[in-house]
């Protein structure tokens, strides 16, 4: 039983990671209908961005994280800005091979400027437990946990109460109305992608201490994908719970199933839960009137 | 200085010159409507006002302001707002929450005032709500006030969006088709509506339409369109009784 625990809590951890890159995927596919492949190459350059500023510059990690998110809020606006502006309106499909191809630009820059190696960073969780009874939980994984509790908080204040939060609804509900209530729908995308590369920057930063930093991570995102599509891929909630859901099947299959098993549990899960609720957990009927 | 100018305005997609030189002028206070049969270019004309579409030649001039090339989000701060055909409103919103979010340009506040819901936050969401339920009183919605977009009928929703519109605080109404889908009914209804629009709130209202009961009703002038080209100008009688109008719809 303790095991048990054990493994839950590690793949709630693992799960709050992969529902943050998913959240960023839904975040974008809500406002504009595009797929972003490219989330997890962004949630992995901003790891590589906190090694620069924590290990680097000897930065405080409190204030490298804060300098990290700013950062990453601008590149993102600057890749919608050049990547996706340009081809908005083209066929889904050119859209869907522009962000496949801006994830492999971000892959092949780190390793140019970060190198190829496996990079680590102090943070103040490092090496720190948390004991309840016998059971052990390390303070990186809490660290992440806590740290999506806040996010999320943070995300539904944002779209509840802000009048931006509300103009970026409008505008992923209905872009034409939104245009002629005077909201700027080009910058509400702008927005969508600073704040989706914002919360996949601070995914990143907090799964660094649990995995190394590498050029790999990136591929983290294929892991966040089935997370979004089983919460629904509309539905904020949706893909925080998916991705805890994967994190925990992921963590459990990997301790009591054969070698192997771990890789394929997520998608093993996808299938059977696409074949009860098409839709996806949280989904909506999206049946679109012609 | 009149208070809305078309002038030699086109348009042409690829070999297709949709709306051909077209030039009218709309003054303050007015009821104006463009008819014409089926494919004549109203849509198009409609959308190159509202700024969907960016013309190839001509200037549109509201108020003594060329917005020929403005962006479609400028126009609702220049005070011109629209209706769509086939409905565009927040689907999984409620009514008023879909009549605040036309309120979007008169509000000021920062996100950080937001968050933290200052006195200024506050203040602006009693006028806005105000606003709202003003609007809901002319148009008779109170009742649908707190009902999501996607459980009400057809009529009700077309009439929400032009409450929507209103929300917006235009001196500019543009109507694109009020009556499509509508019945008879809820047609002079819609006439009874736009006609206290213009005259109690004192709006001017631009629209497209096709039921010829509803546009003699309500207009003051109408344009008559064919081929992207004008037909013929003046009262609904005067355009209705023009040979070459008569002769684009019986297709003689």
């Amino acid at each position: 039983m303790l095991d048990f625990t054990q493994q839950v809590i590690s793949g709630v951890a693992l799960g709050c990671v992969y529902g943050l890159i998913a959240l960023g995927f839904v975040l974008i596919y809500k406002a504009t209908e595009v797929v972003n492949f490219a989330q997890g190459e962004i949630m992995m350059l901003g790891a590589f961005m906190s090694v620069t500023f924590i290990t680097t510059l000897g930065l405080n990690y409190w204030l490298s994280f804060l300098l990290c998110v700013i950062a990453m809020a601008i590149l993102g606006a600057i890749m919608e800005r050049l990547v996706l502006r340009p081809i908005l309106g083209y066929p889904q499909f050119s859209i869907v091979m522009a962000t496949i191809g801006l994830g492999l630009v971000i892959r092949a820059l780190v390793g140019i400027i970060w190198g190829t190696d496996d990079l680590r960073i102090e943070t103040p969780f490092t090496d720190g437990v948390f004991t309840v009874g016998k059971l052990v939980i390390a303070w990186d994984a809490l660290s992440i946990i806590v740290a999506t509790i806040l996010l999320c908080a943070a995300l539904y204040a944002f779209f509840r109460y802000t009048r931006v939060g509300i103009a970026m609804q409008a505008t992923s509900q209905n872009m034409l109305a939104a245009y002629y209530m005077g909201i700027p729908v080009k910058r509400m995308f702008s927005l969508i992608w600073s704040l989706s590369a914002m919360v996949a920057c601070a995914a990143g930063i907090l799964l660094a201490p649990i995995t190394l930093i590498h050029a790999n991570l990136g591929f983290l995102g294929i892991k966040a994908f089935p997370a979004a599509v089983l919460g629904g891929f509309g539905s904020i909630p949706g893909a925080v719970a998916g991705g805890i859901t994967i994190g925990i099947v992921e963590s459990l299959s990997g301790f009591y199933l054969p070698e192997g098993f771990k890789d394929v549990a997520a998608y093993v899960v996808l299938l059977a839960v696409l074949l009860w609720k098409p839709q996806g957990l949280f989904g909506l009927n999206a049946i679109k009137k012609v | 200085m009149t208070f809305f100018d078309v002038k030699n305005l086109t348009v042409k997609f690829g070999g297709l010159t949709a709306v051909d030189n077209v030039s009218f002028g709309i003054n303050e206070g007015e009821v104006f409507t463009i008819i014409g049969p089926n494919g004549a270019g109203k849509t198009t004309l409609f959308n190159l006002i509202s700024r969907l579409y960016t013309p190839s030649a001509g200037q549109i001039i509201f108020r003594g302001e060329d917005v020929t090339r403005l962006s479609a989000q400028q126009i609702a701060g220049r005070g011109i707002a629209r209706t769509f055909q086939n409905i565009e409103l927040f689907e999984s919103a409620s009514t008023l929450q879909n009549l605040l979010v036309g309120r979007h340009r008169h509000s000021t506040t920062r996100a950080w005032q937001d968050i933290l819901r200052t006195r200024k936050v506050r203040d602006e969401e009693v006028a806005h709500r105000r606003a709202a339920e003003e609007v809901m009183d002319v148009l008779r919605l109170q009742r649908y006030r707190d009902t999501t977009i996607g459980a009400l009928p057809y009529g009700v929703r077309k009439v929400i969006e032009v409450a929507r519109a209103l929300c917006v605080g235009p001196t500019l109404l543009l109507l694109d088709e009020p009556s499509s889908g509508l019945n008879v009914e809820e047609t002079n209804a819609m006439a009874e509506w736009i006609l206290e629009i213009n005259r109690r709130l004192r709006i001017t209202v631009l629209m497209v339409e096709h039921d010829m009961s509803l546009v003699s009703r309500v207009s003051n002038r109408v344009l008559a369109l064919n081929y992207g080209k004008m037909m013929a100008l003046g009262t609904a009688a005067e355009v209705q009784g023009h040979p070459d109008v008569i002769a684009a719809y019986l297709g003689a």
